[in-house]
């Protein structure tokens, strides 16, 4: 396993080569040196002078890829995608163009977001599994029918309405929570409860359906119809027989995602005044903070590819037939 | 009892408790959606929010809104504006008076204070500054029995643990002396503090670039220190314009004659900075650990900033070393009827503690505000018909459920305007002669500001007549100021000229039913914006049907900010919206918007129409060094006069402000010019307390009704399973 592990890590390095290639393109297709300078050196009273030394300050003076007038191998070294890429592989993000350090805001900020997103991803798959099994139990009965319509409906309805709808009624009307805003410790908690239930809710729709899916599949499988012959409650069948062997696919998509729970989520953070990374990518972009958008999309990535192997590693847990090599 | 009958009895007696918890009349806390500790209830806080993180709180680089509203309470420039009186008026703050200029000629000899501006060479301002002045408690000043600083020779070793600034458990202060004003002038100087004054300042402060030059070759030429430019002391290098003449005085050299000068001193860009801030934070190490002026300042104000954290919440507590200042105890007429006057000579602040929330979205906001959670905010479009309406004279007024509220709606016209310009340069629509003159005066005829002040704002906005804004000195209100190329004068009210004028108009200018009537085709014209996405499409949609009433074909090329930046700078745009807010209350800051010399294209200056008129320039030349009176107000008419005939720009309106504020707040007058506004607000943190606690109180019912819906669902397909489990098999 430890083979294919390495292995694995050896095939991320040519991905992230290309995400990060990918992200400076595309991030200095949009704005250039000078609109970055422009920008940060604010939108009124900027002379040329003050872009010429902002942008020498921050290593923006370089051409983008190649330096053609710098000698040897200095022509590839001496341009803003080499100095800005390379230090991201030992996880060195550097400053934000406005000069703090993006490693110690990111590791302040992971944790709000962590305070939605793990929640919001244990809950919610507790509550996905829980109600595809009953719609299960239920099977092509008007339970399961209403349920399945109930579902599609809910996955159609944009997220923007749940989080917009979830403060109307319990922060406006019912009063119960505050709107927005956050707080450290366990004040934390009356912030961080209706977007969690926001975040679950939003997500039932998709998840129940995904899911019902994989159950249905299992339990028209032949050692199903045998444990039921052996006179098992229905209840015991599902849980410990169609629960466990639905297991490989639901890791698939369960998985990858938890390392990716750092980054949050755009959306629930910007509403909720949530102060964690998904907000500081929004900010970024906003704020065309290249320093930044770089190292969140790298960190993003990494995140992928690590929830990838997870995934596969736990693949041998769930399911001793599968080897790793 | 049965196993089974005990267990349901102890589920019984918990949902029980459960819901006597819930139901309970009188909860632990009457306001659940309180966001703030409820320790602070009652207490003195003013709770407010802010939506765009500020960028810079170094009041060198500092130059927009969201980063005013704090550096302005913490910061103090020798002078401020007048809380109260109108038109702004500027009166000393530290400084012990406004100083009154001495006039040079190039010799170097005075000259009266009524020489012509040509023959004044240079002009000589002595600022002296009160004494007992102290900063607010830092660090940086910290210093041990012996007298020595703690903190201006941090080892690394020091440093390793140090993220914040609490982590110096030290602070000291020190008395404000004239040499902190000079040191932040040569802060401005400095290349690498990338202050946006820089290109104003070196024209007029004599020395200004000299030292520039000086000092980033001494920066470049010294020896790095951990990898870094040094720190250099910026005192022990002159500056040929500015020295301090003793403890309490300097002088500062202009070039010419400037009036407007003093009002820059006004603004946190001449704030003194103590030369021991600026060596704390340039120490090696300490940007590495973000600790910089722009994070943490360090002035004289009413407030100091003591959370810093924009992701969340900026807190600014009273500065316990705060100078004697007191309400002013003159204003306008109206103001002691409005209650403005009753805390006349008391001392400043008012409130403990300020705390601004970050909210990024418009609703919570609002929802916020109408609980009570803030104590001020603006009117969103959204929910402007659910606050305010309009009586038949025009007059704004709360809605009967806000007036039930206690709450209070202040207006006022802001100092900005949003025009609609046409690119001189361009061979369409720019140029000098009749026939361009006349297309761009019936384009501004049927572009119907009017409507769209009323869709789009609300009936929030003037129509603007010219360059200058009310409130500014020059501005004419009434039919006496309207452009008479696109207003008429009916019963004393200005009006729009109808669409046949616009149309006669468009032929005259050679396009008789928008049509070239050289080559017959139909006239396009482009429209270029950075406004795009859904918002901006019914916007972009009205612009397109104001050209229609010409039969005009308005393509809109809509872009990013960049793009749409580029094409300005590069003079490729044709039609194009913009605005300007006021630095100063001067007209001279409007009029340079469309001064030759200060033209985008070749100048790289603030004149995006590029208008270039010889006599206007030299007009301008001449109205920016005089002071206000009937000789610079006649010139003003001239020049505007001109531009209207000119039309260069299509002149949009002057934007209304309508800010309500809850009913336990007082003190509250629009001042658009002083932004160090919130040491004169005052609260009563036990009315809004009791007025929180009336409107938050929880509704729990719900809540029982959305169990039971549950249960309803779950409980026949429990009852099915059982069914299920209990039958025999077959």
């Amino acid at each position: 396993m430890i083979a294919y592990i390495f292995r694995r890590i050896l095939y991320a390095i040519p991905i992230l080569i290309g995400v990060n290639l990918l992200t400076f393109a595309l991030f200095f297709f949009v704005n250039s040196p000078d609109d970055m300078a422009r920008f940060h050196l604010g939108l009124k009273r900027v002379t040329p002078q003050a872009i010429a030394v902002w942008k020498a300050e921050h290593g923006y003076d370089r051409p983008l890829f190649y330096n053609a007038v710098a000698p040897g191998v200095e022509k590839l070294t001496q341009t803003i995608f080499y100095q800005r890429s390379v230090k991201l592989f030992v996880f060195d993000f550097g400053r934000s163009d406005d000069g703090r350090d993006i490693g110690y805001d990111i590791s302040q900020r992971m944790w709000p977001s962590l305070a939605i997103a793990l929640p919001t991803f244990v809950v919610g798959l507790a509550v996905y599994i829980s109600i595809s099994l009953m719609m299960v139990f239920f099977r092509a009965t008007y339970l399961d029918t209403g349920g399945v319509v109930l579902a599609v409906v809910m996955m159609s309805v944009s997220m923007l309405f749940y989080v917009i709808g979830g403060q109307y009624l319990f922060s406006k009307v019912l009063r119960l929570v505050p709107i927005s805003g956050y707080d450290t410790g366990l004040s934390a908690i009356k912030f961080v409860i209706l977007p969690i239930a926001v975040g679950v809710i939003s997500g039932i729709g998709s998840g129940v359906r995904l899911y019902r899916t994989f159950f249905l599949e299992e339990s028209s499988k032949e050692y199903v119809r045998t444990a039921r012959a052996k006179g098992l409650s229905e209840i015991r069948v599902l849980f410990s027989h169609v629960l466990k062997n639905a297991m490989i696919p639901i890791l698939t998509g369960v998985v990858v995602v938890i390392p990716s729970l750092f980054i949050g989520s755009l959306i629930l953070e910007s509403f909720f005044g949530i102060p964690g990374l998904g907000s500081y990518t929004i900010d970024a972009i906003r704020s065309q903070d290249f320093g930044i958008v770089h190292a969140m999309v790298f960190l993003g990535s990494v995140l992928y590819i690590v929830g990838l192997i997870l995934t596969d590693i736990s693949y041998t847990l769930v399911d001793p037939r599968v080897r790793l090599g | 009892m049965s196993v089974a009958v005990a267990r349901t009895v102890r589920i019984a007696a918990l949902l029980g408790l459960f819901a006597f918890l819930l139901a309970r009349p009188a909860p632990l806390r009457a306001q659940l959606n309180d966001p703030y500790p409820a320790a602070d209830a009652n207490k003195n806080i003013l709770y407010t929010a802010f939506m765009e993180r500020p960028k810079r709180l170094d009041p060198a680089q500092a130059y927009s809104a969201d980063e005013y509203a704090f550096i302005s309470q913490i910061y103090e420039p020798p002078f401020e504006y007048h809380y109260l009186l109108r038109p702004y008026t500027l009166v000393p703050l530290t400084a012990r008076a406004l100083p009154k200029p001495v006039y040079l000629d190039r010799q170097g000899r005075q000259l009266p204070a009524t020489a012509p501006s040509d023959r004044i060479a240079y002009s000589v301002y002595t600022i002296r500054i009160r004494r007992g002045i102290m900063y607010q408690p830092h660090p940086c000043f910290a210093r041990d029995a012996s007298g020595r600083y703690l903190y201006q020779s941090l080892t690394r070793a020091q440093l390793k643990s140090v993220r914040t600034l609490a982590a110096f458990t030290h602070t000291g202060t020190r008395e404000l002396v004239a040499a902190d004003y000079v040191y932040e002038i040569k802060r401005l100087a400095s290349p690498w503090v990338h202050s946006p004054l820089f290109s104003v300042l070196s024209h007029y402060i004599v020395g200004f670039k000299r030292f520039a030059r000086t000092v980033a070759h001494l920066r470049s030429t010294s020896p790095p220190v951990d990898g870094k430019p040094p720190y250099i002391d910026l005192a022990r290098i002159p500056m040929a314009g500015v020295k301090v003449l003793g403890r309490y005085t300097y002088r500062i050299t202009v070039r010419g004659k400037y009036p407007q000068f003093l009002y820059w001193m006004a603004m946190p860009f001449f704030a003194p900075m103590p030369p021991e801030a600026d060596h704390f934070f340039s120490q090696p190490g300490m940007a590495r650990r973000d600790m910089t002026l722009n994070w943490y300042p360090v002035g004289t104000g009413p407030y100091m900033l003591t959370v810093n954290d924009p992701n969340r919440e900026m807190v600014l507590q009273r500065n316990p070393n705060y100078h004697p200042d007191f309400y002013p105890r003159r204003g306008e007429p109206s103001d002691a009827r409005r209650g403005l006057l009753k805390d006349a000579g008391k001392r400043l602040p008012f409130i403990r503690q300020v705390v601004f929330s970050l909210e990024r979205e418009g609703i919570p906001y609002w929802d916020k505000f109408l609980q009570g959670y803030y104590d001020q905010s603006a009117i969103s479009a959204e929910s402007f018909n659910q606050v305010v309406n309009f009586t038949p004279g025009g007059q704004a007024q709360l809605t009967p459920s806000m007036r039930a509220k206690g709450m209070h709606l202040v207006t006022g016209v802001a100092p900005s305007i949003s025009y609609y310009g046409f690119n001189m340069l361009d061979p369409v629509v720019g140029g000098y002669s009749q026939r361009s003159r006349r297309l761009r005066r019936s384009i501004s005829i049927v572009i119907n500001t009017e409507q769209f002040i009323s869709i789009f704002r609300n009936g929030r906005g003037l129509p603007a007549q010219g360059p200058v804004p009310p409130g500014i000195f020059g501005y004419k209100p009434g039919c006496s100021g309207r452009d008479p190329y696109v207003y008429d004068c009916v019963d004393g009210h200005i009006q729009r000229k109808p669409i046949a004028v616009a149309r006669r108009l468009l032929a005259e200018a050679g396009y008789p039913d928008g049509r070239d009537q050289r080559t017959g085709k139909p006239l396009l014209l482009y429209y270029d914006t950075a406004e795009t996405g859904p918002e901006a499409k019914a916007r972009l949609d009205w612009m397109r049907k104001q050209f229609r009433k010409l039969d005009i074909q308005l393509v809109v090329r809509a872009t990013d900010y960049n793009r749409f930046q580029d094409k300005m700078r590069r003079g490729e745009e044709q039609i194009f919206a913009w605005g300007w807010n006021a630095d100063y209350p001067d007209p001279e800051n409007f009029l340079f918007l469309l001064y030759g010399p200060n033209s985008q294209v070749g100048g790289n200056g603030e004149n995006s129409a590029n208008y270039n008129n010889p006599r206007f320039n030299r007009l301008f030349q001449r109205m920016r060094n005089m002071e206000n009176g009937p000789a610079r107000e006649a010139i003003i008419r001239r020049m505007v006069s001109m531009v209207q005939r000119d039309a260069p720009w299509a002149w949009g309106f002057n934007p209304m402000e309508f800010r309500l504020n809850q009913a336990w707040i007082y003190n509250v007058k629009p001042n658009y010019m002083a932004t160090n506004n919130l040491k004169y607000l005052r609260i009563d943190p036990v009315l809004r307390e009791r007025d929180r606690d009336a409107w938050n109180r929880p509704v729990i019912w719900p809540l029982w009704v959305i169990l039971g819906l549950l249960a309803m669902l779950v409980l026949p397909a429990v009852l099915v399973y059982w069914q299920k489990e209990r039958r025999s098999p077959l």
